[in-house]
């Protein structure tokens, strides 16, 4: 018997961080903060020498203030958030099976892929005069094209998932006797796990693109409704507020996907 | 001894940009029950196709493979493989892995524990059972790839290019622990390889394999006895069959101790 028991390699970091020189100094996120402080001390700095109108800091942090005082800032917040959640739920919800179902049958991939192709080239917010005619001005339309912006970035990358995996790793499944069943289950789904992730992180944005556009036409409430109001009354304080608003939502998500991926991938080889 | 695999006239031909292309062409060969048969021959010749068909993972276009005398159509537990790019399951820790077969045979949990674990220690995982693969070294991967398939306790062991990927010392090991086992279970192995030292140190028999079309070009006995050892290795009789099975896939004749 080889005693072969050497320790296991190193870890690999989750990061390319190999690549960059020893570790040196202040650790990253100290250099994060710095560099958030470092922006809006430029940022002051150009609105104080008088840029065309832009407010400061502190004008948009009292701005933030008084909407989330008077509590428009979390109606708006959570109005957008819902679209975004519902369209994106309900895109990856339908996009991983049907991902699945195109990968794993041909007939599917063939009767499906043209349609899929086809949406793709759209931008969604294309699709928004039509969806407005046709379901009105309610939440449907919007929900609609948000969904429609998730599904097609996931459904691909599912697709792509399953097509991808290894022929030898089901097959060597195959062979420890599992039939089609336990290989989908067992092979198909984890294998393509990461690219479902990657398509979902993508949809995600995709999702979030398509918010702001979407509620600019036609909505009651919501971040993108309120900076379309407030560009009305030249109000920019207000957008800067919903700006910021929905790039920190957008990477608090980010961040959420990122994490699932991390704990749900791990396994994977790092090159 | 009764025949375990029987190619009876089997041939493969592939689609290759339209033309068909004979990977292999009436293969004639029986492996006896519990027989060691390593398969060597030139890049191409048809090797892995051959494992292949008869592990029941690609069909001839002409011909068939017996097992057991009866025609093989798609994979079995009883056939177990293991191929030279490990093809681990990376998701699962190397317990997961080698509890892979037992799991769809419907192995209770208990039991399937205790042979899992038999096997890790068999193969010298046991410090390395709940890890990922992808903390392992390429011959502790191939060594859970080992695992797994002997977990399944398959009759036929077919195995391509195993070795391949490992240094010349954990080979040598690795070698030495397959017939170890092989000595004490006494499976019927076919094992490809391009190292023509291997395939006598290993065989029984050695095939050597030709290409265009791939077919059996000759069958050479090694008459020499188990246990293999380092002696056997440096035998003047070892070194006479490796040079015949040299000369065999060279088609030309070598020098006494100018082989590799
Ligand atoms: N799916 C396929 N389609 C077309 N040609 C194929 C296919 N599989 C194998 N071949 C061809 O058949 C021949 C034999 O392939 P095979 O993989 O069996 O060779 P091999 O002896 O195992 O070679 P190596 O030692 O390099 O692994 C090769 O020439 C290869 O190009
Ligand atoms: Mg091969």
């Amino acid at each position: 018997m080889p005693t072969d028991l050497r320790p296991p390699p190193p870890r690999a970091p989750a990061t390319t961080r190999a690549a960059s020189p020893p570790r040196r100094g202040l650790p990253l996120p100290v250099w994060n903060v710095l560099a958030v402080v470092l922006g809006l001390a430029v940022w002051a700095g150009l609105a104080r020498a008088g840029v065309s109108g832009l407010p400061g800091p502190q004008e948009v942090a009292v701005r933030a203030g008084e909407l989330a005082m008077d509590g428009t800032l979390l109606d708006d917040g959570l109005a957008s958030l819902r679209r975004v959640l519902i369209g994106f739920a309900l895109g990856t919800a339908l996009a991983v099976p049907v991902g699945f179902l195109m990968g794993w049958y041909r007939t599917a991939r063939g009767l499906i892929e043209p349609y899929v192709q086809f949406f793709r080239t759209i931008p969604p917010l294309a699709v928004i005069p039509l969806a407005i005619l046709l379901m009105g001005i309610g939440e449907t339309p919007k929900i609609f094209v948000i969904f429609l912006a998730a599904f097609l970035s996931c459904v691909v990358s599912t697709f792509q998932g399953v097509v991808s995996v290894d022929k030898t790793t089901i097959n060597a499944a195959r062979v420890l006797g599992a039939g089609d069943a336990v290989v989908f289950r067992r092979i198909i789904v984890p294998a393509s796990t990461p690219f479902i992730l990657v398509g979902m992180r993508v949809g995600l944005g995709a999702a979030w693109a398509t918010l702001v556009a979407a509620e600019l036409i036609a909505a009651q409430e919501g971040l993108g409704y309120r900076m379309q109001q407030a560009q009305i009354y030249y109000d920019l304080p207000s957008i800067f507020v919903g700006l910021i608003t929905i790039g920190v939502l957008g990477l608090i998500m980010d961040r959420l996907l990122l994490a699932a991926e991390k704990r749900l991938t791990g396994w994977q080889e790092r090159r | 001894m009764t025949e375990k695999i029987s190619f009876r006239s089997t041939s493969r031909t592939f689609d290759v940009g339209g033309k068909p292309f004979h990977a292999l062409q009436s293969v004639d060969l029986d492996i006896a029950d519990r027989e060691f048969v390593t398969v060597v021959g030139p890049s191409g010749c048809g090797k892995s196709t051959l494992m292949n068909i008869a592990a029941g993972l690609i069909e001839p276009t002409g011909g068939e493979v017996l097992v057991d005398s009866r025609p093989v159509h798609g994979p079995s537990p009883e056939r177990g493989v293991i191929f030279q790019q490990y093809a681990l399951f990376p998701w699962l820790t190397v317990r997961e892995n080698v509890e892979f077969g037992l799991r769809i045979a419907k192995v209770g949990r208990t039991e399937r524990r205790r042979r899992a674990q038999h096997f890790i220690d068999l193969v010298g995982l046991t410090d390395f059972a709940d890890v990922l693969p992808r903390m392992l070294s390429g011959g502790m991967k191939q060594r859970c790839a080992i695992a797994r398939a002997y977990a399944v306790d398959p009759q036929v062991l077919l195995m391509d290019e195993p070795f391949g990927a490992l240094d010349a010392l954990t080979r040598v090991q690795m070698q030495d622990q397959l017939l170890a086992t092989w000595g004490t279970e006494q499976r019927t192995v076919m094992f490809i390889t391009h190292d023509v030292d291997e395939a006598v140190y290993l065989a029984n028999r050695v095939v050597v394999m030709a290409a265009r079309p791939g077919r059996v070009q000759e069958v050479i006995d090694v008459d020499l006895p188990y246990p293999r050892t380092e002696a056997v290795r440096l035998s003047p009789e070892f070194t006479r069959i490796r040079n015949r099975v040299w000369r065999a896939v060279y088609h030309q004749p070598v020098q006494e101790g100018l082989s590799r």
